[in-house]
Formats: structure tokens, C-alpha cells, sequence
């Protein structure tokens, strides 16, 4: 991607960001959101979240590809799942990935 | 420091790296839109996957607006802070006082710490092309990404939702340019969605960080 393209990603992101976070503060104060608009922006993250951890492990430059980032994340999920600290979390995959991937 | 590394190794500059941190300062979107720049995708993908991630700010703000009193030029500067950590910290407090001071508190420590985390990562290992997969250090950006989600999956209409997710996005990978999947999948949302908070009030929790 060219740095122009980078800086309009990074403007756009920035200002639709900045207007989400300053809405409730600066204009309507402490009305409560619509009902679907809450639960749409309760669930949204789960949906992204879940997508992006696919996309990262499965793929590269948009191709789909089964390598040693699927050992990483393996590793991640036990790590999860005795609720480690995030750093050991990305550091037991980090490590695993290495390691599968000089096996 | 992970931002900075990933930001880098998709291209960006360590200045363009920053800047991401500092005006959009919110962690998982700077995430999703990089992962997009780096895999080649379009600035509109990028920019919408990002929206879509921070629409929560949206909520926060809701939360904490009436703990947020003072000038309008104050409550402009504030807004900028209305992240996960110090939105939760702040609701948590008992009155209004105290939930401004762990707001500010907990949002100005974040994004001090957020910004020089990501400048020493842009600068430490710029051009690490290897050193990023030697290391395994690409290893680490689903690990990122499933701890952000792992707290959502106890509850059985944020599970229907991931899977959702995940199923859109890996069934659009292979049609559609980078970027896409991601932004598709939030449509998965609907599947959470259609379940009414039924199953979400009966384990009474929100787990937000």
C-alpha cells in the first residue's frame, strides 16, 4: 500500500473513531443508546475479533495457507484457558510459532 | 511494542506507525487495519474494519458521559482517552467523581504507555521482514486477537456471534481481495443477534475488560 493510501486509512480511522468516542460526551450526554445499537455494538467485536484471528493464522497476502502460526495459536488457547497474563499468552505463541517453524 | 513491530513489518514508517497510535488510539482497531494494510488490501477495507471495532467507543461514551463534566474543550480532549480499560475502570466507581478520576487516571497512563510502547517497537526492529517470521513473532498477532476475544465466548450469543465470524471470513478469503473477510464477517453479528439477550442475561455478565 502506498503512504498515501496509509495516511488516508489513518485519517479516516482517526476521525470516525474520535467521533464515536466523543458523541455521548460532547452532544446527546447521557441518553441511552437505542436497544439494537447497543447489541450491535456489544456483539460487533466478538464477530470481528473471531474473523481476524482466522485471517491471521490462515492466510498470507490473501491466499489461504496452513503453517506454524496454527501451533501458535494453539499454544495461545492453552495459555488462555489457565488464564495466563496476556504477554505470557502472546509469548507462548510467539515461541511455539518459532519453534514449529524451525522443526 | 506489538504494534510498533507489525505496523512496521506491513510497511508502514515508524512516523505513520505513531501516528496511528496516538490519534486513533484504540489497540485492536490500529490491529485490524494494519493486518489489512499489510496484507494488501484497500484503504476502505482498512478504514471500515477499524469502524467497525471501535463503534464500542460509542457505548463507552454513552457510560461515561455523565461523569464527564467541565468545559466543552475538556470534554473534547477527554473523549480521545474513551478506550476499553479506562471505560470500564471508570464505570466501576461509585459516584461520578471518582469514576472522571479513574477514567482520566487510568486513560492517560494507557496512552502514554500505548505511545512509547509503539515508538520503541517502530524504531527497534524496522525492515525485520525475518526476524518477524524467524522469530515467530507473526505468531503473535492471532495470539492478540484471540485473547481479545477469548473473554466474549462464555456467553452463548458472543460464541454464536464468533463462529459466525470466523466461518463468513474463512469462506470469503478465498474470493475476495485482503481486507474484505474481515469486514464481512461482522455481518455474522446477526447471528448473535437473532438469539435475544435471552441467553446473555441469564449468565448476568458483561465481560468487558
Amino acid at each position: 500500500m502506498t503512504s498515501t493510501a496509509t495516511v488516508a486509512v489513518l485519517a479516516g480511522l482517526a476521525v470516525g473513531t474520535y467521533a464515536f468516542k466523543a458523541a455521548a460526551p460532547l452532544t446527546f450526554g447521557a441518553r441511552p443508546l437505542p436497544d439494537w445499537l447497543a447489541r450491535l455494538t456489544d456483539l460487533l467485536p466478538a464477530a470481528l475479533f473471531a474473523a481476524l484471528v482466522v485471517v491471521s493464522t490462515l492466510t498470507h497476502e490473501g491466499e489461504l495457507v496452513a503453517d506454524a502460526r496454527i501451533a501458535g495459536l494453539g499454544a495461545a488457547a492453552i495459555a488462555l484457558e489457565r488464564q495466563a497474563p496476556l504477554v505470557v499468552v502472546i509469548l507462548a505463541s510467539v515461541a511455539t510459532t518459532a519453534l514449529a517453524r524451525a522443526l | 511494542m506489538a504494534f510498533g513491530i507489525t505496523a512496521t513489518d506491513a510497511g508502514l514508517s515508524p512516523w505513520e506507525t505513531t501516528a496511528f497510535s496516538t490519534f486513533v488510539f484504540g489497540g485492536s482497531a490500529q490491529f485490524a487495519a494494519v493486518d489489512v494494510i499489510g496484507d494488501g488490501g484497500a484503504a476502505l477495507s482498512a478504514i471500515v474494519a477499524g469502524l467497525l471495532l471501535n463503534l464500542r467507543c460509542l457505548a463507552y461514551g454513552v457510560v461515561m458521559a455523565p461523569a464527564l463534566v467541565g468545559p466543552r474543550w475538556k470534554r473534547a480532549l477527554w473523549s480521545q482517552l474513551m478506550v476499553d480499560q479506562p471505560a470500564a475502570l471508570g464505570a466501576a466507581q461509585p459516584n461520578p467523581d471518582l469514576a472522571r478520576y479513574a477514567y482520566l487516571v487510568c486513560g492517560a497512563y494507557l496512552f502514554v504507555l500505548w505511545n512509547v510502547a509503539t515508538v520503541v517497537g517502530a524504531i527497534a526492529l524496522p525492515d525485520a521482514g525475518d526476524v518477524v517470521t524467524d522469530w515467530g513473532l507473526d505468531g503473535g498477532i492471532p495470539a492478540i486477537f484471540l485473547a481479545l476475544l477469548w473473554p466474549r465466548l462464555r456467553q452463548p450469543d458472543q460464541r454464536r456471534t464468533a463462529l459466525a465470524g470466523a466461518a463468513i471470513a474463512f469462506a470469503l478469503v478465498p474470493f475476495t481481495p485482503a481486507g474484505l473477510p474481515v469486514v464481512g464477517a461482522a455481518i455474522g453479528a446477526a447471528a448473535g443477534w437473532r438469539s435475544r439477550p435471552a441467553d446473555a442475561d441469564a449468565d448476568g455478565e458483561t465481560d468487558r475488560p
